[in-house]
Order: structure tokens, then sequence, then C-alpha cells
């Protein structure tokens, strides 16, 4: 697929437009894909933990993945970010991501082909100072060689470039007054921003944010969320993980739903919560039938009239 | 008084020997390891033992200096691809139960009989089948000469000597406040360590200023060549000045920058596009060949020995390293000079004030190790990032 019939997704109509063309489907094919996944599978010992058939994410638009606890979000961004092993990888396991096949690619090597993710905990370098944290993100430097690392000249002209760049980020992600401070004198919050600005150093294709509001005060996470929308605007791909329902229906263009590991719905955020599957997931397939006597969790139960009648019983004996 | 003084004099010798240069080399190639990339490397003897080993039986192979250097830095190459390549994928603990087991696999070879003809088996290789060849190499000329031109002899003796060794302290003092207060702000001499040029300039003369008056005080006299003179000190303590830039260079590097990170978080690493397998292994290789380079300069007044080089010189490199500072330039260096000198003077003084009834010639030597030991612990306790660490690092357990 070109740009042209796609149009230009910072437009709001264009990314609706695109987003109504795609059939409602667990692993639905999309126009563009950035990212495509095939039976990717991972079992710890008998629980099947991720199960995934089919997947493909849009490129240049935010896509949500959402689902209880335990649904195997995280599994399946360690999976293909290539710091976990899928057990299916040789028996069917493909993804691919901007037509670069991911099938054997360690992690490091994912991230230099352009996908670069964040951990739910954060992984802030604590005993180094926020700019060197920074500086770290920045791809192809050449005094990261060892031959060459001694010689200043042979880098220190890209350094000034690298460190320009990151107070810029810092700047965007109101971290400046810290950069000399240690990362680990930072506060949770804090981490998770600076984690999400060193992604960025990396100038990634495609940004895959773990959690990223967790524990971030609701002001910033106003600023972030347009961060996060101007990164899409300015054509970069976003996969998250979030649980707060608010930032998914205000962000993302798109949603999946994974439940036990499945697939188990997709679609745009505002319809996607009403999907039977989706309700089944988070509420469970019989959320409305009775489970079972009521009236024993009534004020006037017999049961509990006798415990207490015993308990003065005993209390009278003392 | 003048047993006191010949005490220091002898802590004096003892700092600035060859062997404790050779120790300060292995040491800043451990605080590669350990200080900046974390890895648990507890087999630096097995490295300074390769390094001894291939330079002195290349040499009594009657092969020149500079074959023999470049066979010990490349078996120490070798080993640390071996013992990287299986282990640096893994957890750091494994790193530590290879390298341990391997520096005592390499002791036991060298120990065995049927290599006597290389070896030397347990006697080991004697200096006299190898040094000269390192010796010949000396444009030091011969004669003796003093460190420096004039000391307290030429002043007026023992009273001068007492006046200037007060002076050093005085001086020392003065130092050690100035370097606080330009860390910390703290301090009674923080106001003036606040201006940078005062800090950088006063500390500067300062320690110009220490080294005068220490040698001054106690004057070392040695050949200028011989197995024991001035050719072996001025080698030994160049190669660490040398070690010590290549260090700085690398460390302020982005290189060194990546070392840092893979200390502090290898998945964070991974996840930036850094090869930590890659960096891990160069940093195994060069400190380890610092460690080779170190174990070189360390036989190079006396025999190769395999037991010289055991596992208690390797718990001997980390408390230097932790007494100077891990991760930090200098601290290396200090915490070696500091340690060997403190042991001998302990070591001497015990000798000296302690009735014989009490404590033994043989059992002063074991004190002196026990005090070390304690020293280590309130070391441990209440300055935990070392003389020249930087105590904010500590605040964040990773």
């Amino acid at each position: 697929m070109s740009e042209t019939t796609i149009g230009n997704l910072a437009d709001p109509a264009a990314r609706k437009a695109l987003t109504d063309g795609v059939e409602r489907t667990p692993g639905s094919a999309k126009p563009d894909p950035i990212l495509k996944v095939d039976t990717i599978v991972r079992q710890f010992g008998g629980v099947t933990a991720v199960n995934v058939d089919h997947l493909e994410v849009q490129k240049g638009l935010i896509t949500a993945l959402i689902g209880p606890n335990g649904a195997g979000k995280t599994t399946f961004f360690n999976l293909i970010t290539g710091f976990d092993r899928p057990t299916s990888a040789g028996k069917g396991a493909h993804w691919a991501f901007d037509g670069r096949t991911l099938d054997k690619t360690g992690a490091s090597a994912v991230a230099k082909s352009g996908m670069v993710r964040t951990f739910q905990l954060t992984k802030s370098l604590n005993r180094m100072t926020v700019m060197d944290n920074m500086m770290l993100g920045a791809q192809d430097q050449t005094g990261e060689k060892l031959g060459l690392s001694w010689l200043k000249p042979t880098w220190a002209k890209q350094e000034k470039e690298i460190a320009e760049k990151a107070e810029g980020l810092l700047e965007r992600f109101k971290l400046l007054a810290k950069k000399d401070d240690y990362a680990g004198s930072l506060s949770g919050g804090q981490r998770k921003l600076l984690e999400m600005a060193r992604a960025l150093m990396t100038d990634p294709k495609m940004i895959m944010l773990d959690e990223p509001m967790a524990g971030v005060n609701p002001a910033l996470t106003q600023s972030l969320l347009g961060h996060i929308q101007s990164l899409r605007d300015e054509g970069m791909t976003v996969l998250f993980v979030e649980h707060d329902m608010h930032v998914v229906r205000h962000i993302s263009d798109w949603v999946v739903v994974m439940a036990e590991g499945q697939v188990v719905a997709e679609g745009p955020a505002d319809t996607v919560m009403s999907d039977p599957a989706v309700v089944d997931a988070y509420l469970g397939a019989h959320h409305d039938t009775d489970l079972g006597d009521d009236s024993l969790l009534e004020d006037d139960d017999p049961m509990e009239k006798q415990i207490e009648a015993e308990v003065e019983a005993e209390e009278g004996k003392a | 008084m003048d047993q006191f003084l010949s005490i220091l004099q002898a802590t004096v010798e003892e700092g600035i020997a060859p062997t404790t240069a050779g120790v300060a080399i292995a040491v800043i190639g451990l605080n590669i390891h350990f200080g900046f990339t974390g890895l648990l490397n507890i087999g630096q003897a097995g490295f300074m033992l390769l390094g001894a080993y291939g330079m002195a039986i290349t040499l009594t192979q009657g092969l020149p200096m500079l074959v023999a250097v470049l066979v010990g830095l490349g078996a120490a190459v070798l080993f640390a691809f071996l013992m990287g390549a299986p282990t640096l994928k893994l957890r750091g603990d494994y790193l530590a139960i290879v390298t341990i087991s391997a520096a005592e696999i390499l002791r036991y070879f060298g120990r065995l009989a049927a290599l006597e003809p290389w070896t030397g088996g347990a006697q080991g290789i004697f200096g006299k089948n190898f040094q000269p060849a390192f010796i010949e190499l000396s444009f030091f000329g011969g004669g003796r000469f003093d460190l420096l031109p004039f000391s307290y002899r030429d002043a007026g003796g023992t009273p001068v000597r007492v006046i200037s060794l007060l002076l050093l302290v005085v001086v020392i003092a003065a130092l050690v406040m100035l370097l606080t207060g330009a860390r910390t702000s703290k301090g009674p001499l923080a106001g003036l360590a606040s201006n940078r040029a005062v800090a950088r300039w006063g500390s500067i003369g300062l320690g110009v200023l220490t080294f005068l008056l220490v040698f001054f005080t106690f004057p070392v006299s040695l050949p200028r060549t011989g197995t024991n003179g001035w050719w072996v000190r001025g080698v030994a303590w160049g190669l660490v000045a040398l070690c010590l830039l290549f260090v700085w260079l690398l460390v302020r590097s982005p290189w060194g920058r990546a070392l840092k990170g893979v200390r502090e978080d290898e998945e964070a690493m991974r996840s930036l596009g850094k090869n930590v397998f890659v960096i891990k292994m160069q940093a195994l290789v060069l400190g380890g060949m610092l460690g080779a380079l170190g174990g070189m300069v360390y036989v190079l007044t006396s025999t190769v020995q395999a037991d010289a080089m055991g596992r208690s010189l390797t718990f001997f490199a980390y408390t230097a390293l932790l007494l100077g500072g891990a991760a930090t330039i200098f601290g290396p260096v200090l915490g070696t000079v500091l340690f060997y000198s403190a042991r001998i003077l302990i070591r001497n003084a015990a000798n000296a004030y302690v009735p014989d009834g009490w404590m033994s010639t043989q059992q002063t030597d074991q004190f002196s190790y026990i005090v070390v030991g304690v020293g280590l612990m309130l070391l441990v306790i209440f300055r935990p990032q070392g003389i020249l660490g930087d105590k904010r690092e500590l605040r964040f357990n990773v």
C-alpha cells in the first residue's frame, strides 16, 4: 500500500477512513501493517500464557493492547521484542517487523531494526545521570566502538549532536532540570518519562510502551498523551499496553483485546468495548448469572444469627 | 623514635615496590571488570599468572622481551575468550564460579611436575633465568641514586626529619580537606575549594609537596639498574601511569558509558539496541590483559611461582579496589599502595612493639592480615564507596 491511498495520518478523518475499512475480527488484515505476527505460543509448564494466531499492527496509528491481568500482554511484548523465545519457535512461529523477519533475532537487534520497547517495571540506569541514560539511547555511536573510543576527536562532534537531541527530548518530557541528577533519585513517574524519552533517543519506527501511564500523575498524563499523539502525527507507530480505559479511549486509533493469551477482539476504541468477547474477558462470561443463594448474603441470615448466639454464649461463660 | 621512623621507612619502600605496582595494574584491570562493567571476576590472579608465565617462559626460550610481553598478553586474551564465551550470556554468578575455578586450574597446572621443563613445577621459574633479558634493556646506567637530590640527612639529621614528618601529616590533611571540600562542599576548606581554580591547582600543588616531603623524610636509595633497582620501579610505575591514562580515555568515552549501562541493567541496554555480550567480552578481555601485564610486573623482581598468584592475591586485589573506590580512576592505585604499605606498617610495628612472648614474628605477619581484614570490614560499614568513591552512587541499590 502506498501513502497516497492511506492519506496523511495526522488527520483524524484519514485515520477514521483507514480503520473503517478494517474488519473488526481478531487477527484482521490491515492495509499497511508494520508488524505481522503468526502462531506465537508461549507456555510456562502447563500454562499457555500467549497463544496468538495472527495479528497485524497498522503503521502510523496508535494501537492499544488491553486485557485483564494475566492476559499475556507483557509476555507477548517480551516475545516479539526478543526478550523471550516462543515455545512454538521453529514450529510455525513467525513474525516480521517492517518487512524484516524477526524469528531468530535477539533483543538488541530487534531494537536496532526500529522496534523499541519500554518496561512495565521501569529499568532506569540508577547509578548514572539522567543525561547519560539518554545518551545511551542514541544509535550508531562511533565512540561506542572500542577501537575508536579513546580518540575523542573521532566522536566529539557526534556526542555534541546527541547531547543536543537528548536535551531537546528532556525538555519535552519536563526532565531537563534533572539532567545531572542520578536516575535513581527520580520518582517512579519521572523514571517512566525518562524511559520513554530514552526509547525515543533510538529514533524508533515503532515504540512499544508497557503501561506508560501507571504511576504518572494526572496532569503529566495529559501532556504525555499529547506527546504520544504528536509522535504518531510525526509518523511513528505506537503500540501500548494500558489499563486506564480513559487513556485508551482518548488516544488509541485501534484497540486489540487479549484474554487468556489469545486475541479476542479488535476494533476502534468506541465500539470494541461493547464487543461481547471483551465483556466476557473482563467480567467473565457468566457475570450476570446467579451463582448461588443470594439470601446467604442478606442481613437476616439464619446461619449468621446462630453464630452470633454461640459467640454470646461463650462470652457469657467467660 | 628511630625505630618508629625506620618502620615508616620500610612502609614507604613497600609502597613504591614493583610488586605493588604490578598488583596496582591488575587492580586497574579488575576495576574495568567489577567497577565499571559489574563483571564479578574472582580469578584476576589467573590472568596475572598467565601473564607472568607467558613472559617468563618465552624469555627462558631466548626470545626477545617484546615477544614475551605479547605472548603473555595473548594468553590472557585467549583465556578471557575461553571463559567469557560460555558464561557472559548467563547471569553474573556463573562468571564468578568459572573465573575462580579457572584461576585455580591454572595454578595447579603451573605446579604440575610434568610441565617442569617449562614452568619449573612447584619451584617455579627462577628470576635469574628470565630477569637478565629485562635488565639488559635498561638505559638508567650504573651506580646508585636517591629519588630526590636532597634529603633530611643533608639538612640536619633526625630533628629535621621529625619536623618534615609532622609537616607531611599537615600537608596530607590539607590535601584531604581540600579534595573533600571540592567534592561535597563540606569541611573546613569548603569555602576555599568552591573556587575551582584554587581547588585544582591547590590539590596539584599539595600533591607534589606530599611527594617531595615523603621522599625527603624517607629517602630511598637504590641501584639504578640491577634486579631490584630504579629501572624496574621506573618501568613498573610508568606502566601504571600509562594504564591509568588508557582507562581514563576509555571510561570518559561513549564506550565507557555503555560499560556502566551494562553494569546497571543489561535488559535496558538490550532494549536500546546495544550488544551486551560484545561489550562484556571487550571489558573482560581488556581487564584481563591489564591483569596479565600486572602479573608480568609483579614477578619482575622475584620468581614466577604459581602459589604466589593464588586466590588470596585476587582477594587482596578486591580489597585494594574497594579501599580505593571502585569505578574511580585513581582508586585502584591509591587502594593498592595503601593496602600494601599499611600491612607492612602493621607487621613491623607489631614486631617492634609487641613483646615476642605475646606474638612471634610469624604471628605478627598473620596479625597484619587480621588487622587489614578488620579494617576492610570497617571500611565497608562506614565508607562503602571507598576512599575516592562517590557516596551518591550507593544510595540507589540496583
